[in-house]
């Protein structure tokens, strides 16, 4: 089976410059990062600000072109931004984002903006169009009524509502989702995330699902990817991961969520935050803050390497591979 | 005021106790006591009759989303509202009613006896002074210190937090510093007036997964060193379970329930809270269908009759819009504003 989505060896380098007459700094804001995705799953992209994840999902959409390594959707290589061909291929793929208030025009009624792909698109006439934005407001569970109403006059919810509906209107086979529902209460969360993996099962959707948010990402995903500073350090499935994490930094992430109810379990606080990512540490990024780091971590930076249960962890203490560390 | 004898702050065990209740035993165990606490901007309610204590030296953990009047309760305890509010009820610190005061009074108050933090350290600091300053500034408000003592004091006070290579530090702006250790320095300012209660409105929900974890930490470490009451707001019910022994939990202005933390999580009485608790996704165990709420907080201007839930409720009946329930006993230390719950046998205490 073809993979829907597959980023080979991607790395994206911003030049970032201190102050008003510093220096110009090369920042891997992604580097090397492998993924691949089917179509109708979601793999779920989990770190902390900075990790990369965010550009990683641009990249992914072909918004902005790797500086190595190659995306390919459906098997061809990711047209250039801008580009007529890539212009098509974006009816096919779609984003969502945290700030649906910012996602949307204010000036419009929800109806125009629900419509507006299908505009740029050139889908079906007026009347087949004004048929299919009155189905989509249905499918997101919005009513009928909401159509001539502006942004500000919908919840945070119902917003979000719209711009997936929006985002569905073209009918893409993949959808980035970037923390969708992390500025939303806890029971209106609860319902926008039912409602993405019903639209997934009956659409056959395959998304991108990135957030800070472990619980959210465990819920919707088939596969996980934990990164740190550019790099995925374990990725594999989610129950494997959330459960038994075996990176330092995914262990120290997974057990830094306190759930309620649950007895507390040991929790690993880790020291120091993360580094600038302009200011990369040598080997093992993570081996400043890592509890368990030995010599090799402060040279060499880990490659991922499968462990017996099929995931991978870039950890030269991970089981298997600890011979190494010695 | 009386003013004072009565606010002098000094260190724990000498505190003077304004005891004038007969019941003496419970107000000197009772820090802060919010009576029937009603705000309401421009006629729409936002508070709609809160009560609430705070013991010394506990946890309390007050939860609920967006609008709630989780913030609001605190803000207008400590008089911190907008003039356009109008909020009544009582608020006594150790008996003084704090609604009343005068300026001069709650300027003492707040930051001394009482301190807050906020989620967005950055803009609670001032970005055009060193952080050194800022909290030198807290230590000669609240303490009368100046010069090398209230350095040398700010110094000890950001050893405490945790603020690697203090000494330096104390020169750096906030711009130079992460979200975590502008945290830290507002829990050192917060600190610096040596509070009994200190009030922090969802101080990690800003930072990252591993510094929440860290400044969750140091905010339990504090809590047990320098025995002060801490109030946590949040929005985020495992933060609150992890950090509070009590939980206080809000909806559309009210509390609709109360209990210690453990019995919250395990039996929760309410039909609000037990659809939280449904709607949040585990970290462990079997995948399973979210429960979500159907619908939305009711626009405060436009609530129901009754319980304001009850729209919302799949335990609904007519006599839920009757009135407004009142907290009843639904186990040990345990509350809840659900007519259910008089139906219902209480759990064993």
């Amino acid at each position: 089976m073809t993979d829907l989505l597959e980023l080979a060896g991607v790395s994206r380098v911003y030049a970032s410059r201190r102050g008003l007459i510093g220096r110009a700094v090369a920042v891997r804001a992604v580097d090397d990062v492998s993924l691949r995705l089917a179509a109708g799953r979601t793999l779920g992209i989990v770190g902390e600000s900075g990790c990369g994840k965010s550009t990683t999902g641009r990249l992914a959409l072909g918004l902005e072109r790797p500086d190595q390594g190659i995306v390919r959707f459906e098997g061809e290589p990711m047209p250039a931004p801008g580009s007529p061909v890539w212009r098509r291929l974006r009816a096919r793929m779609q984003l969502v984002y945290q700030d649906p208030l910012g996602a949307m025009d204010r000036r419009l009624t929800i109806a125009t903006q629900i419509e507006e792909p299908l505009v740029i698109h050139d889908i079906g006439n007026a009347a087949e169009r004004r048929d299919r934005v009155a189905a989509l407001l249905r499918d997101v569970g919005l009513r009928p009524d909401h159509a001539a109403r502006h942004p500000h006059e919908l919840s945070g919810g119902q917003r979000q509502r719209a711009v997936l509906a929006r985002a569905l209107a073209t009918d893409p086979a993949l959808l980035v989702c970037d923390e969708p529902v992390s500025a939303l209460d806890v029971s209106i969360q609860a319902q926008v995330v039912n409602m993405l993996t019903d639209l997934q099962q009956a659409r056959g959707i395959a998304m991108l699902f990135i957030s800070h948010d472990l619980k959210v990402v465990r819920q919707v995903s088939h596969e996980v990817a934990v990164m740190y500073l550019g790099r995925t350090v374990e990725q594999g499935d989610p129950e494997a991961i959330f459960a038994d994490p075996v990176h330092p930094y995914s262990r120290a992430l997974v057990s830094a969520i306190p759930v309620p109810g649950a007895r507390r379990r040991e929790r690993i606080v880790l020291t120091g935050d993360p580094p600038n990512p302009a200011d990369r540490p040598k080997g093992c990024a993570f081996h400043p803050r890592c509890p368990v780091a030995v010599a090799a971590c402060r040279v060499e930076t880990p490659a991922l390497q499968t462990l017996p249960d099929g995931r991978e962890v870039a950890c030269h203490l991970a089981p298997g591979t600890i011979r190494k560390a010695a | 005021m009386e003013g004072g004898s009565v606010l002098r702050h000094g260190l724990p065990g000498e505190q003077l106790l304004p005891l004038t209740s007969a019941d003496a035993v419970s107000m000197a165990d009772t820090l802060v006591s919010i009576r029937d606490l009603r705000v309401a901007f421009g006629g729409v309610p936002a508070l709609r009759g809160v009560d609430l204590d705070v013991r010394r030296g506990e946890a309390v953990g007050l939860v609920g989303e967006s609008g709630c009047g989780k913030s609001v309760t605190w803000l207008a305890a400590l008089g911190l509202l907008p003039a356009k509010a109008a909020v009544a009820g009582q608020v006594l610190l150790d008996g003084q009613d704090l609604l009343g005061a005068s300026p001069a009074t709650l300027d003492r108050i707040r930051g001394g006896r009482i301190a807050m933090i906020f989620q967005d350290p950055a803009s609670a600091l001032n970005p055009v002074h060193r952080v050194g300053r800022q909290v030198e500034e807290a230590l000669r408000l609240h303490r009368g210190m100046a010069g090398p003592a209230a350095r040398a004091e700010a110094r000890r006070l950001f050893d405490l937090v945790g603020i690697p290579d203090a000494g330096r530090r104390l020169d750096t702006y906030p711009h130079e510093m992460s979200g975590g250790q502008n945290q830290r320095v507002m829990i050192a300012m917060a600190l610096a007036g040596q509070p009994e209660l200190l009030v922090a409105d969802e101080p990690t929900t800003a930072l990252d997964a591993t510094i929440q974890a860290q400044i969750l930490d140091l905010l339990r470490r504090l809590q047990a060193e320098t025995g002060m009451a801490l109030v946590l707001i949040s929005h985020d019910l495992g933060v609150v379970a992890d950090m509070c022994s009590r939980v206080g939990v809000m909806y559309a202005g009210r509390v609709v329930e109360q209990a210690p933390a453990g019995a919250l999580f395990t039996h929760p009485a309410h039909p609000y809270t037990v659809g939280l608790l449904g709607a949040l996704p585990d970290m462990v165990g079997p995948r399973r269908r979210l429960s979500a709420i159907p619908g939305g907080v009711p626009e405060p201007w436009n609530l129901p009759p009754g319980c304001a839930f009850a729209p919302r409720c799949d335990h609904a009946s007519p006599a839920c819009a009757a009135a407004v329930p009142a907290l009843q006993p639904a186990g040990d230390r345990h509350l809840a504003a659900c007519i259910r719950v008089n139906a219902r046998a209480p759990e064993p205490a």
